[in-house]
């Protein structure tokens, strides 16, 4: 079983989601985040996103979350 | 505790704090890089440890951690090499395929002797011994068991393969139950007539309850799960801090956030404030996740389970709702009632409970080791014993 | 034509073989000694110290991202002989088909290999060969053996055993991406991603090395196992320890993620373009340098040093393994070879 990964959402299709991380695009389930929209930050465990991130939150308290995307910085 | 030990134990707790602020200020400073690699601040951490304050072998603080994902970063990140020595980092029951019932192991082996199934299951499963056969012995001599990175792998092999009974082992914590609530959503709704599920799904605030009942463990305080904290939010815990006075963080997986989360941990300990506190807020909001909590009580029930190693704890585990028995592989495929037999000498219930560290193990590293295991904690990728066996002997 | 198959006739030795021969391995492959096609190749060898190596490749699938069987079975033999410090001189090439397989796949393939050859010091290239074919089921497509022959350069004594406390560790580039590349075709694992293997052959990379160092003590391929693998044993064999800063190691981001997400260790998975060099701290630089100036050593970095017995316990036994990763954090965490990647068939 794998870790959750921070992935940033590209696409929205029905309940699935195309989303990428450190530059790697996979689909992944996202019945469990109705409330999801594109460019929002999604945590990912085994193929489905569980959770939208706050990135504010995630600036403040844990500003290595970036290294996760292509993000210049 | 009498007064006088309270202060000696505050005095030390305050330097402990004090220095470790000044290691996580560094941390957490985006300003200064912080380059670990130097040798003259590897020097620096080590200076923190040898404080003749914090030395005293007369105090220990035993923090548990419960989630698999923590034993590892921990283990990888070497934790415990930055705290003193007195505070204690104990792995306990946080990781699923430790604490699946050998009996359930045993049932399903059972199943694909009896039955013509094709099993999907996550690949730390494979290797995990049952009383006399594991899934990946099975599999050796025939039997259809396919490893499988999510529950959806499932839905689209047996879409595809109509003619075959399909039977998804859906094990977990809080979770992962969502993820078998919205596979067993899509079969309903499918129509797909072809697919099982076999829940061995446990939830954690049963288990800490249990932990903190036993005699033989001596918590003062908790590191608690960041994922499934993500879904069940804070309210679940709060009995930690108002019937047992003990506080605990939810925390995330950046050693960084390990450290902070420990570094909140003494605070609340030394202000006689202990709480439930949430370091991973930008995941972990109070309320959790609503929508995945609808979904576990919309398809399971609560019941009692059999944790391995720790035995039964009331409450603790989800099976599917009874008008979901069309879908329940444990009704729809019978199996006549096994004795399940624990290896002998096997010490993972109380390295799962956190009363034994696996180096305590006498199989640890010798008979049982992850090319031959005996016990399911070095099978896991998230057990305490693989993770001491990979990153600590 | 275009559905051409490979038959059981092919192998028998007959006609069929004889067509296969002239029109595939002899159009691609052909030398002066290939073209006598006698049971034995003779080969001039200015030492009489010969280098000479063997291996197997059953890869799975045969073509992926970076490359094919046919390109894998060339660098593998080819940097085999190099570690030791080798002029490659000849290799030979035995096939063993499934009934059934595509010619024109056969044909990639033998391309493949001429075309890799091709960026090798190896002017001779295939010298002998063997074909076969086995009825549908019992080959998977195609296995490949190849194996080789060198010699030494100029007495280079380059060992394990050589290796000197003080001694920089360098690797070429950026780890994990052969493995990374395998299994980003594998159907279980259904992510989308622009890795493709590093397999490449590292022979004018080490050839450059040599010549500005005469203290490159060793050096070893880093193949399946990964960067792991071949710290532990040469570990194991000098009995010396190595540091390594886990922060130095070249790793493409998203060969980071893709680790990250599939829980492997990227210090474990399958590299088939990287060579580890353990050189006098003296020459480290000048090493490094000239490595940079070449397309497979851009990267180059030094991972680590060696140093010798500190954190080891002194009563563990002689030749155990004494690696040792630093973390970010300054902690450092010990590598061991039990762990295993369950990958199959990935050279």
């Amino acid at each position: 079983m794998c870790l959750a990964i921070p992935a940033k959402v590209l696409s929205i299709k029905d309940d699935s989601a195309d989303v990428e991380s450190f530059g790697v695009i996979k689909t992944v389930n996202v019945s469990l985040v109705p409330d999801v929209k594109i460019g929002n930050y999604v945590i990912v465990h085994a193929g489905f996103a569980i959770q939208i991130i706050d990135e504010n939150e995630a600036e403040i308290t844990q500003g290595y979350w970036k290294q996760y995307f292509n993000e210049n910085d | 505790m009498t007064n006088i030990t309270n202060i000696i134990n505050n005095k030390m707790l305050d330097n402990i704090i004090t220095q470790i602020n000044k290691l996580s200020k560094k941390l957490f400073d985006k300003k200064e890089q912080y380059n670990f690699t130097n040798s003259k601040n590897i020097t620096n951490i080590k200076n923190i440890t040898k404080d003749k304050a914090i030395q005293n072998n007369n105090f220990s603080f035993n923090i548990m951690e419960v989630c698999g994902t923590h034993t590892m970063a921990i283990a990888k990140y070497g934790i415990s090499q930055l705290l003193p020595k007195n505070i204690n980092l104990i792995s306990g029951p946080g990781c699923p395929v430790c604490v699946t019932s050998i009996n359930d192991i045993d049932k399903i082996i059972e199943i694909t002797n009896k039955y013509n199934v094709t099993i999907f299951t996550f690949g730390d499963m494979m290797k995990v011994p049952g009383s006399n056969s594991s899934f990946s012995q099975q599999k050796s001599i025939g039997k259809k068991i396919i490893i499988c990175y999510s529950p959806l792998d499932a839905f689209e092999y047996a879409k595809n393969n109509p003619r075959e009974n399909v039977i998804f082992i859906a094990i977990g914590f809080e979770t992962t139950a969502p993820l078998t609530a919205v596979l067993l959503n899509k079969i309903y709704n499918e129509n797909i007539k072809n697919l099982f599920i076999y829940s061995t799904h446990k939830i954690i605030p049963p288990a800490l309850e249990a932990l903190l009942n036993d005699e033989n463990i001596n918590i003062k305080a908790f590191l608690l799960p960041g994922h499934v904290s993500a879904i069940i939010g804070l309210n679940p815990y709060k009995f930690i801090a108002k019937k047992y006075n003990i506080p605990a963080v939810i925390s995330g997986f950046e050693p960084e956030s390990i450290l902070k989360s420990i570094l909140m941990i003494l605070k609340s300990y030394v202000n006689n404030n202990p709480d439930i506190l949430i370091e991973y807020n930008s995941i972990v909001k109070i309320e959790g996740n609503p929508t995945a909590q609808q979904k576990i009580n919309q398809v399971f029930e609560i019941t009692d389970s059999d944790w391995r190693g720790i035995g039964k704890i009331p409450k603790s585990g989800l099976d599917l709702k009874k008008e979901f028995s069309n879908f329940d592989a444990k009704v729809i495929f019978k199996i006549d009632p096994i004795i399940s037999k624990e290896p002998p000498g096997c010490e993972c219930g109380n390295i799962l409970k956190g009363i034994k560290s696996p180096l305590n193990c006498k199989y640890f590293g010798k008979l049982c080791n992850p090319s031959n295991p005996i016990g399911p904690c070095m099978v896991s990728s998230e057990g305490a014993c693989a993770a001491y066996f990979k990153y600590l002997t | 034509m275009n559905d051409k198959k490979i038959l059981l006739s092919y192998g028998d030795g007959g006609q069929k073989t004889t067509d296969l021969i002239n029109n595939l391995f002899l159009k691609h492959l052909k030398n002066d000694i290939l073209l006598k096609l006698e049971d034995s190749a003779v080969v001039n060898c200015p030492s009489n110290k010969i280098a000479f190596t063997t291996d197997s490749f059953v890869v799975n699938p045969l073509f992926f991202p970076g490359g094919d069987i046919g390109k894998l079975s060339i660098c593998g033999t080819i940097n085999d002989l190099v570690t030791s410090g080798c002029q490659p001189v000849a290799l030979s090439l035995a096939l063993i088909i499934e009934e059934g397989f595509k010619y024109k796949d056969l044909e990639k393939i033998i391309v493949s290999i001429k075309n890799t050859l091709q960026l090798t010091s190896c002017k001779i290239g295939i010298v002998t060969g063997d074909t076969k074919v086995v009825e549908k089921g019992n080959a998977d497509g195609l296995f490949i053996n190849t194996s080789g022959i060198g010699y030494i350069i100029n007495d280079l004594n380059i060992s394990p055993f050589n290796i000197k406390e003080g001694d920089d560790i360098i690797i070429n580039g950026t780890i994990a991406e052969h493995g990374i590349a395998i299994l980003s075709t594998r159907k279980e694992f259904n992510f989308k991603t622009n890795i493709i293997s590093d397999c490449a052959p590292l022979d004018k990379l080490v050839f450059d090395m040599l010549s500005v160092s005469k203290n490159i003590h060793a050096l070893k391929d880093a193949t399946r196992g990964g960067l792991a693998r071949v710290l532990i044993e040469l570990s194991a064999a000098s009995n010396l320890e190595f540091e390594i800063f886990e922060e130095d190691i070249p790793i493409q981001r998203e060969v980071k993620g893709i680790c990250q997400f599939l829980g492997l260790d990227p210090l474990y998975v399958a590299n088939e373009g990287k060579i580890v060099a353990f050189v006098s701290q003296q020459e480290s630089q000048k090493v490094l340098e000239v490595m940079r100036k070449n397309e497979l050593g851009k990267n180059a970095k030094i991972i680590g040093k060696v140093r010798n017995c500190k954190d080891t316990p002194k009563n563990a036994p002689k030749n155990t393994p004494k690696v040792y990763v630093i973390t970010k954090l300054g902690t450092k965490r010990i590598l061991n070879l039990h762990y295993s990647e369950q990958l199959p068939r990935i050279c």
